[in-house]
C-alpha cells in the first residue's frame, strides 16, 4: 500500500467510521424484531450523523472559534467552523425527542399487546384482522 | 466585523406576512396548553388556523403574476441569515395546507368528541397546531436545514396524532411507531443529503445552494447529496417502494387527522421533492434525468396499478381511500417523471386537486365511522338511505377521484395525459387512462355498500351532524368548483411550474 492510500484512509478516519456506524445502525433497526433494540439502532443511526456533521466543522489546524476579549481577531489564526455544531445542536434536540416518543409509544404498546417483540405482536394482529375478515364475510353472505 | 450596518426600516404588517404564516399557529400551540381550558383550545385552534389562511391568500394573491417574496428573519440578509421565499410554488401549497386544515377543524370537533376521551382534547389540538406549523414552515421556508427542522415538527407531532386511533384500535399504537421509525429514517437521510450540500457548498440557503451547484463542477459528494435527499423525502412522500407506513397509519389514525394529513401531509412531501429536484438542482443536473427515468417513473407506474390493485381487494373503506392515496401519489410522481412544464404543472394541480379530495373522502369515512360504527363495507349497507347528506358528498368526491369531467380530478388526469402525449409518451397516456379505470372498480365498490345493498341493523343510522356534514359538503362542493372554474388552479400551477423549471433561484 504506498502512502497515498494510507493517507486517504487515515484521513478520512471520521468518515469511515461515520459510514460503519451509519450502516451498524441501520441494520439493527431492519434486523432486529425487538422494538427498544429498533429504537436503539435509529439512536446510533442518528449519532453517525452527528458525527458527520461534526468533523465538516473541523478546519485543519483551526482552533476553537471564540472572539478574544478584547474583540482584536489575529488575522493569521484559523478558526474552526461552528455552523455545523450548531445545526447538529438542533439534531440532538430533534433525536431525544424522537427517542422519547418512540420509548413513550413501546410502553403504551406493551400495556395492549403485553409484549414488545415484533412477531408476536404480528401474531395479534393477524388475529384480529381474521375476525374482522370473517365479520365482513359473514356480513356480506347475509345479502348475497 | 464585516457585516455592513443596517439601518433599521419600519416595516408594516404585510412586509410581514411570511413570518405571521407560521408564528400564528406556533404560538397558539403552547397558547392552548397553557391555558389547558377545553372550552377555548377549539376556538384558538381555529382562529389561528383561519388566520393563517387569510395570509396564504393575501401571499398567493401577491406572486401570482411570478414574482417572489423574500422575508429576512430578525433582518439578517440571506445567505447568512435565514430567509422565507414565497413564490407561487409554495404559495399555492400554503394556500392548500392552510385550506383544508381551516374547514377539517370545525369537523374535528364533533369527530374527536366521539374517537377521543375528552382529557386528551385539549393537548390534541395543541398537537394539530404544531402539525400545522411544521408543514407551513417546510413549504415557505428558504433554507435547506430549516426544511429539516419545521419537517421534524410536523412528523413528531403527527406520530403522535396518528396513535391517537388507539381509543378506537390499538392497531394505530404499531401504526404509529412504523411510522416514526420510517419517518425518522427518511429526515436523517435527508439531514445527511443536507451535510453533504454544505460540505460542497458552504451554504445552507436554497437560492444560493442553486447558484453554487449550477457553477461548481459535478462532483460526488453532490450526487451522493442528491440520492439521500430523495430518497429521504421519498420516504415522506411514500413513493410506491417506501409507502410502507402509509396505509396503517391512515387506517388508524383518528379520522379528522386522516382526512387532515392525507390531504396535506404527503402533498408537503411532494413540494419538497420538487423544490430540492428543480430548484436546488438545476433540471440540467447531471443525475436527474436517469433519476426520473429510471427511478421515478416505473415506480409511479408501478403505484399506480399496484395500489389500485390492492385498493380494489380491501374491505375497509378507509384502508382502500389509503391504498388509492398511494395510487394517486404516483401520477403525482409520473408528471415530475416527463420532466416538461405541461409534467409539471399536472403535478401542481394534481397535487392541489387530490388534496381536497382525499379530504373530502376521509372526512365522509369519518362520518361514517361514527354513525354507523367502522367503516368497513359492511358497515355501509343502506347508508345511502339514512345518511343521505354525507353519501350524496362521497359519491361526488368519488367520482372527483376517478376524474368524471366536470370535477377537479378530470383536469389533472387530462393535463397529465396531455403532458405525455407532448413528451410523445403516447403508451403512458394509455395507462393513466387505464388506471383510471381501476378507480372506477374501487369507487363502485363504495357507491355500491351505500346505495344497492340493504341494511341488516334493525335501527338505521343516524344523520352525522351538522358540523360535519357542513365542511364536508364545502369540500365535495370545492371538487366540483375546481372543475369548472380552473382559473386560480390553472394559473398557479403554470407559474409554479415556469418557476420551478427555470431553475436558478438566483440572488441578486
Amino acid at each position: 500500500m504506498d502512502s497515498g492510500t494510507l493517507d486517504f484512509i487515515v484521513g478520512h478516519l471520521n468518515y469511515w467510521l461515520f459510514i460503519l456506524l451509519m450502516m451498524t445502525g441501520l441494520y439493527i433497526v431492519v434486523a432486529k424484531g425487538n422494538l427498544v433494540k429498533k429504537i436503539v439502532g435509529l439512536n446510533i443511526f442518528q449519532t453517525s450523523v452527528f458525527m458527520l456533521y461534526i468533523s465538516i466543522g473541523k478546519v485543519t489546524g483551526g482552533t476553537a472559534p471564540i472572539f478574544p476579549l478584547d474583540m482584536k481577531v489575529d488575522p493569521d489564526v484559523v478558526y474552526s467552523n461552528p455552523l455545523p455544531h450548531v445545526l447538529i445542536l438542533t439534531a440532538i434536540v430533534v433525536g431525544i425527542a424522537t427517542t422519547s416518543l418512540g420509548l413513550a409509544l413501546i410502553i403504551r404498546i406493551r400495556e395492549e399487546y403485553h409484549t414488545i417483540e415484533e412477531d408476536q405482536i404480528a401474531e395479534v394482529e393477524n388475529a384480529v384482522l381474521k375476525s374482522e375478515q370473517w365479520a365482513s364475510e359473514q356480513a356480506a353472505g347475509e345479502h348475497s | 466585523m464585516a457585516t455592513q450596518e443596517v439601518h433599521h426600516v419600519a416595516l408594516t404588517l404585510t412586509d410581514h406576512l411570511p413570518i405571521l404564516e407560521v408564528l400564528v399557529p406556533f404560538v397558539a400551540a403552547p397558547l392552548v396548553v397553557v391555558l389547558g381550558s377545553r372550552r377555548l383550545a377549539w376556538p384558538i385552534a381555529f382562529a389561528a388556523s383561519a388566520i393563517s389562511f387569510v395570509i396564504a391568500c393575501l401571499l398567493l394573491l401577491q406572486v401570482l403574476d411570478g414574482s417572489y417574496i423574500s422575508y429576512h428573519i430578525g433582518g439578517w440578509a440571506p445567505p447568512l441569515g435565514i430567509e422565507y421565499r414565497v413564490d407561487a410554488a409554495n404559495a399555492f401549497v400554503l394556500f392548500l395546507v392552510s385550506g383544508i386544515s381551516t374547514l377539517i377543524l370545525p369537523y374535528a370537533r364533533a369527530s374527536f368528541e366521539a374517537e377521543i376521551p375528552r382529557r386528551s382534547t385539549t393537548l390534541l389540538y395543541a398537537l394539530y397546531l404544531l402539525c400545522l406549523t411544521g408543514l407551513l414552515g417546510v413549504v415557505i421556508t428558504g433554507d435547506a436545514f430549516n426544511v429539516f427542522v419545521f419537517l421534524e415538527i410536523s412528523s413528531l407531532s403527527t406520530y403522535v396524532l396518528i396513535a391517537q386511533g388507539l381509543h378506537r384500535d390499538k392497531r394505530a399504537l404499531t401504526a404509529a411507531y412504523n411510522y416514526l421509525i420510517m419517518g425518522t429514517i427518511g429526515a436523517t437521510f435527508f439531514v445527511i443529503g443536507i451535510g453533504f450540500l454544505y460540505m460542497a457548498t458552504g451554504t445552507l440557503n436554497m437560492a444560493d445552494l442553486a447558484d453554487r451547484i449550477a457553477v461548481q463542477s459535478d462532483s460526488r459528494t453532490i450526487r451522493a447529496a442528491f440520492a439521500f435527499i430523495v430518497v429521504g423525502v421519498g420516504l415522506k412522500v411514500a413513493i410506491y417502494p417506501l409507502h410502507l407506513w402509509l396505509p396503517n397509519a391512515y387506517t388508524f389514525a383518528p379520522s379528522a387527522i386522516t382526512a387532515f394529513l392525507a390531504g396535506t401531509a404527503t402533498k408537503v412531501a411532494i413540494y419538497v421533492l420538487l423544490r430540492f429536484m428543480f430548484s436546488v438542482f438545476q433540471p440540467e443536473f447531471i443525475a436527474q434525468v436517469p433519476t426520473l427515468e429510471v427511478i421515478i417513473l416505473p415506480f409511479a407506474l408501478l403505484a399506480m396499478f399496484g395500489a389500485s390493485l390492492t385498493a380494489i381487494f380491501q374491505r375497509d373503506l378507509k384502508r382502500m381511500l389509503a391504498y388509492s392515496s398511494i395510487a394517486q401519489i404516483g401520477y403525482m410522481l409520473l408528471g415530475i417523471a416527463f420532466f416538461s412544464q405541461a409534467g409539471l404543472m399536472a403535478t401542481m394541480i394534481q397535487l392541489f386537486n387530490h388534496g381536497i379530495t382525499k379530504a373530502a373522502l376521509f372526512m365522509g369515512v369519518g362520518a361514517f365511522v361514527l354513525r354507523a360504527g367502522g367503516s368497513f363495507y359492511h358497515h355501509l349497507y343502506g347508508l345511502g338511505k339514512s345518511m343521505p347528506w354525507t353519501s350524496a358528498a362521497m359519491v361526488i368526491a368519488g367520482i372527483s377521484l376517478i376524474g368524471v369531467p366536470g370535477t377537479a380530478g378530470f383536469i389533472s388526469k387530462w393535463l397529465l395525459v396531455q403532458a405525455a402525449l407532448d413528451a410523445g409518451w403516447w403508451p403512458i397516456a394509455i395507462l393513466i387512462v387505464a388506471s383510471s379505470l381501476l378507480a372506477v372498480i374501487y369507487v363502485w365498490r363504495m357507491i355500491e355498500a351505500l346505495y344497492l345493498t340493504e341494511t341488516s341493523a334493525e335501527l338505521p343510522a343516524r344523520q352525522a351532524p351538522l358540523s360535519m356534514v357542513v365542511p364536508l359538503w364545502i369540500m365535495a362542493l370545492a371538487c366540483i368548483y375546481f372543475g369548472f372554474d380552473s382559473d386560480l388552479t390553472l394559473s398557479a400551477s403554470r407559474t409554479a411550474a415556469e418557476g420551478l423549471l427555470a431553475g436558478s433561484m438566483g440572488m441578486e
